[in-house]
Order: structure tokens, then C-alpha cells, then sequence
């Protein structure tokens, strides 16, 4: 009997042992430490620690207008994120579950963005929004190109939107025509020869059928677009003027530009806790509308 | 007849708007590529047309200075070793947690779900301390270590939903004809997690070759660079001089589109797979 307990231990050792420790080294003990330095005001080298209470948090609600500023630009920068990679997407899902010559081409171009990191992407988009659209303007005359895109506030919020969605729209159209490709086919009959048009077929029967596939798709875009960061370093760095500045660039300059580690902790406390309640009420939300086959 | 030539001429348009959306979105990519063949001047001068003389020195000069063969090694490196001990790691461990859902494996189990919320922007302050602390610091193991903490909460989660699914009875003929704990595992759920595996993996490998933030933390040493911190580094040095620029970001992303159009078939199924039990 004990034996049987051992070689039960043993293998429970060996079986989750490793995630464990790398779990706990990597995750846990960084989180819980985060908690602590949030109320600290370490620097990140030195050996000296102070406890500051609660003035980290005091400071970022009541002195700090870049946060409260990344904050709304992150915001604002989530809604369009999410709302248009969606309906790019869906749309493109839409229409190449259609019985289209280029159908399987199409969906690797659309798709093709995405496999590039968004670091790589936003150095690519520099030069095309720098000199690309300058060109283009100059051939058409079209005063859409000749704006200075990463030169005002307006504008380069829009070049983030921009890529950001001819980034993201392809990987949420794979879902989307997954989930048209499961509607089935009966289902579609029957509405047509009950008399729906394409619109109706597509309101009332496609999308009720997908809503699965939406929950996964706006709980990725949210949380792509909320953490949006590689992007945001290599297209504006968050100019001009931090005007395009997103939360998690705003945590990383706090910490690693300014050294000023115990802020930048509460500053990520802030925004986990965050995305922690996003993530938890949007599921919620969409399951509950899901229709059950 | 009527509708049936209605909805073919419907058809045709759908295909030509979807084909012109399509070259708007490969334009990015004509500018980039055409751009990283020409002399500074031109780009400057006429950026949207064919290059007048190829500047395939641009190429070479851009390869030896972000010294291009060393981070793609580096990168190969860390993506490959990650990626192959993530899911032998990860596998075992949901196997375990589904299949003995005893109370510490299932508080353990719950602490990789609930961990999936954790952005890594509010974890990665302190975990440039706990990696100085451990000494993993400006290496490339350690930042393999690093991945296999950080990719481990999603990958035991698909990987656990997969084992939910396998017949208890399976492992039990298994057992029956002599299999311990570990042939069980080895020689029946392994081989049965294969498609689940490619899933994981292309997820993995996507984030981990293209991931930026983690490797610019842990390495410091440029002949560790990985290719998004060499390259932010190259473009840092030689910001505006996009011929030089542009051939780097075209080397850049050689790699993983090539990676894409051979695995493509792969990886569509495997994000469409990945999301439904996501």
C-alpha cells in the first residue's frame, strides 16, 4: 500500500511537477511580488525598499495625466480596435464561404498579415505611412494620402486603427469561417424555401448560429487590442506628444525608461486588474446568447 | 434562369471586390519589397515605382549588420527548445490534472486558468528581478525558461480540454495488457494529442517567434539577439535610412511568412481548432 503511495507521489512529481515549478518561478511569484512593489517605491536597483502605502495609486489618479491619458487613448483605441477587426473580418468570412475561384488565395493574403510580429509590422507601416501614402498622394492627388500621418494627434491614432485591423481582421475571419462553414447546410435550405432572402438567412439564421464563434472573437480582438504594445512602440512610440501612448507602453516607459519600478507596479496592478474584469464580464455576457444546437 | 445569371453576375462581383481588397492588402508588401531594392536617393525621389537599377547590395549590407544568420539562429533556437518542452511539459501535466483530479491538482489547475487573464506587461517589472535573482539573465535557456512559465497556463488548458475528451477505456486496455503510468502516457495519450499538439504549437510558435517584450527584458547581449530585438535595435541606429531599413524588415519576415505559406494548411485549421475550444 505504501509503495503504491509512493510510486503515486512519484508520478505526480514527475507528471506536473515541471509546469509547476516553471508556473510558480515565472507567473505566480513575479504577480505576487508586483503586488508588493506596487506599494513600494523601489527604483529597481537599489537594495533599499521603502513602503509608501498607498501614494503610488494616490499619485497615478490624482497626479499623473499620461496614465490617465494612455488610459482613454487605450480605451477609445479598443472600441474601433474591436468593433472593425470584427466586422472586417466577419465580412471577409462571409463572403469567402462563398463558392468564389480565388476563395482559398483570398484568405491567404487576408490572412497572410497576421503571421508578421507587431513590432516588424509597425516598422513596415513607418515607411508606408512616411513615404508609401506620400507617393501615392502625389500620383492621385487624393488629399486622404497626403496627410501627415504620424505627424498629428488625430492621425496617428487612426494609423494604429488602421493596421492594427489589416493585422488582426484575418485571424478572426479563420474563426468566423469556421463557424459559417459548421452552419448546416439543412438549416439554410429550409429558411430559403420558407422564404428568407439572403439578408434574413444571414440575420437570422447565420449569425444566431456563430454567436460561439463571436464570443471568441471579441474576447481575442479585446484583449489583443488592449494590450496593444509592439505595435504602438515600433509605429509611434506613442507620439506625438504621448498622444498615442497605450497603457502597457505607458507601464514599460514608467519602469524602464524611468526607472521608477514601484510605480510602474501599481500601474500594472491597475491594468490587470482591468483586463481581469473585461475578460470575465464579456465572456459572460456572450454565452449567454449563444443558441445551443 | 433569371435569378441563376442574377446570382452568378453577384458572384463575379463579390470575387472582383474580394480580389481588390485583396491587392490593397499586399500593397504594404509591394512597397516594402520594391523600396528595399533601391539606392537612398530613389526612395526618396519616386518610391512608388519599379526600381531604375536592382541594389541587391542593400541586402547584403543589411544582413551583415543586423548580422542576420546569428538572429535567426537565435530565434530558431528559442522558438524550436520552447516550443518542444512546452508541449511535452504541458501534456504531461494535463494528463495528470485531468485524469487524478485530486484537490491540489485541482486548485493547481485553476490557478493556470485563472492565470490566463494575466497580461504580461503586469508581470514583466518583477520578473526582471526573479530572473536576476535565478541567474537566467542574458541567456538563451533562460529565456526559453521564461516561455515555458509564461505559455504554460494556456497550453495546459487546451491541452486539458483535449484529454477530457480521450475514452477512459483506451488507457484501460492499455493497463490491462501491462502498461505503467508512463507507457500509458508515452506509447496511448501522446500519440493520440497529435493534432491537438499542432494546434498548441502553432499558437506557440506564432507568439514566440514574433515576441518582442520578453527577449528585449531578459537578453541584453546582442549576440543574443532574437530577430524583433535585432531588428529594433538595426532600425534605432538607422532610423530614415530605409535602405538599409527595409531590407532588414524584408529578411525580417522572411522566415515566418515562409513558415506560414508552407504550413498554411495547418495553421488555418489550427487557429479554427484552437479557438473553438478557447
Amino acid at each position: 500500500m505504501t509503495r503504491r503511495k509512493t510510486s503515486q507521489q512519484i508520478q505526480q512529481l514527475v507528471f506536473v511537477g515541471p509546469s509547476t515549478i516553471f508556473f510558480v518561478l515565472i507567473v505566480a511569484v513575479p504577480f505576487f511580488l508586483g503586488l508588493y512593489y506596487a506599494f513600494t517605491d523601489w527604483n529597481g536597483i537599489s537594495r533599499q525598499v521603502d513602503g509608501v502605502g498607498l501614494r503610488n495609486f494616490a499619485h497615478i489618479f490624482t497626479k499623473d495625466p499620461a496614465f490617465l491619458n494612455s488610459f482613454w487613448f487605450t480605451a477609445k483605441f479598443t472600441v474601433l480596435g474591436v468593433l472593425l477587426t470584427n466586422v472586417v473580418g466577419f465580412l471577409l468570412a462571409y463572403f469567402l464561404t462563398k463558392r468564389l475561384y480565388t476563395r482559398n488565395v483570398m484568405r491567404t493574403v487576408f490572412f497572410m498579415p497576421h503571421v508578421i510580429g507587431g513590432l516588424l509590422l509597425g516598422f513596415i507601416w513607418q515607411f508606408i505611412f512616411v513615404r508609401g501614402f506620400a507617393s501615392i498622394g502625389g500620383a492621385t492627388g487624393w488629399s486622404f494620402f497626403n496627410l501627415p500621418w504620424l505627424g498629428t494627434e488625430a492621425t496617428s491614432f487612426w494609423a494604429i486603427v488602421i493596421v492594427f485591423v489589416w493585422q488582426n481582421a484575418g485571424y478572426l475571419m479563420v474563426i468566423y469561417i469556421s463557424a459559417i462553414n459548421n452552419v448546416p447546410k439543412s438549416l439554410i435550405e429550409a429558411a430559403k424555401v420558407d422564404g428568407a432572402g439572403r439578408g434574413q438567412v444571414l440575420r437570422s439564421v447565420i449569425i444566431p448560429l456563430v454567436m460561439p464563434a463571436v464570443t471568441v472573437c471579441l474576447f481575442l480582438a479585446l484583449s489583443w487590442s488592449f494590450k496593444l504594445f509592439d505595435l504602438n512602440l515600433s509605429l509611434t512610440k506613442g507620439g506625438p506628444f504621448k498622444s498615442t501612448e497605450s497603457v502597457a507602453l505607458n507601464i514599460y516607459n514608467e519602469a524602464f525608461n524611468i526607472s521608477r519600478f514601484g510605480m510602474g507596479s501599481a500601474k500594472a496592478i491597475i491594468f490587470f486588474v482591468i483586463v481581469a474584469l473585461i475578460s470575465i464580464l464579456q465572456v459572460r455576457a456572450t454565452k449567454s446568447r449563444e443558441v445551443e444546437m | 434562369m433569371d435569378t441563376a445569371k442574377r446570382y452568378r453576375g453577384g458572384m463575379i462581383l463579390i470575387e472582383a471586390l474580394l480580389i481588390l481588397g485583396g491587392l490593397v492588402f499586399l500593397v504594404p508588401f509591394y512597397f516594402l519589397i520594391v523600396n528595399s531594392l533601391k539606392s537612398f536617393g530613389e526612395i526618396l525621389t519616386d518610391s512608388a515605382g519599379w526600381p531604375n537599377v536592382f541594389q541587391w547590395g542593400n541586402y547584403a549590407e543589411a544582413w551583415k549588420k543586423t548580422s542576420f544568420p546569428k538572429a535567426f539562429g537565435n530565434s530558431l533556437l528559442v522558438t524550436v527548445a520552447s516550443n518542444l518542452l512546452l508541449v511535452l511539459m504541458c501534456s504531461m501535466a494535463a494528463y495528470r490534472m485531468a485524469r487524478k483530479p485530486t484537490r491540489y491538482n485541482r486548485f493547481l489547475y485553476a490557478a493556470f486558468v485563472a492565470a490566463m487573464v494575466i497580461p504580461f506587461q503586469a508581470i514583466m517589472i518583477p520578473l526582471v528581478k526573479v530572473s536576476s535573482l535565478l541567474g537566467i539573465m542574458n541567456s538563451i535557456w533562460g529565456l526559453v525558461i521564461c516561455y515555458l512559465g509564461f505559455g504554460a497556463p494556456l497550453t495546459v488548458f487546451m491541452l486539458h480540454g483535449f484529454v477530457k475528451s480521450v475514452p477512459l477505456d483506451i488507457e484501460e486496455a492499455g493497463r490491462v495488457d501491462g502498461c505503467t503510468a508512463y507507457g500509458t502516457f508515452f506509447r496511448i495519450i501522446l500519440p493520440l494529442m497529435q493534432p491537438i499538439a499542432v494546434t498548441v504549437i502553432i499558437l506557440n510558435t506564432l507568439w514566440i517567434w514574433n515576441d518582442y517584450l520578453m527577449p528585449s527584458l531578459i537578453l541584453q547581449k546582442p549576440e543574443l539577439f532574437t530577430i524583433p530585438i535585432e531588428t529594433f535595435a538595426f532600425f534605432g541606429q538607422y532610423t530614415k535610412q530605409w535602405n538599409l531599413a527595409l531590407p532588414a524588415l524584408v529578411l525580417g519576415i522572411t522566415p515566418v511568412v515562409i513558415f506560414f505559406l508552407a504550413m498554411q494548411k495547418y495553421i488555418i485549421e489550427g487557429i479554427a481548432q484552437g479557438s473553438v475550444k478557447g
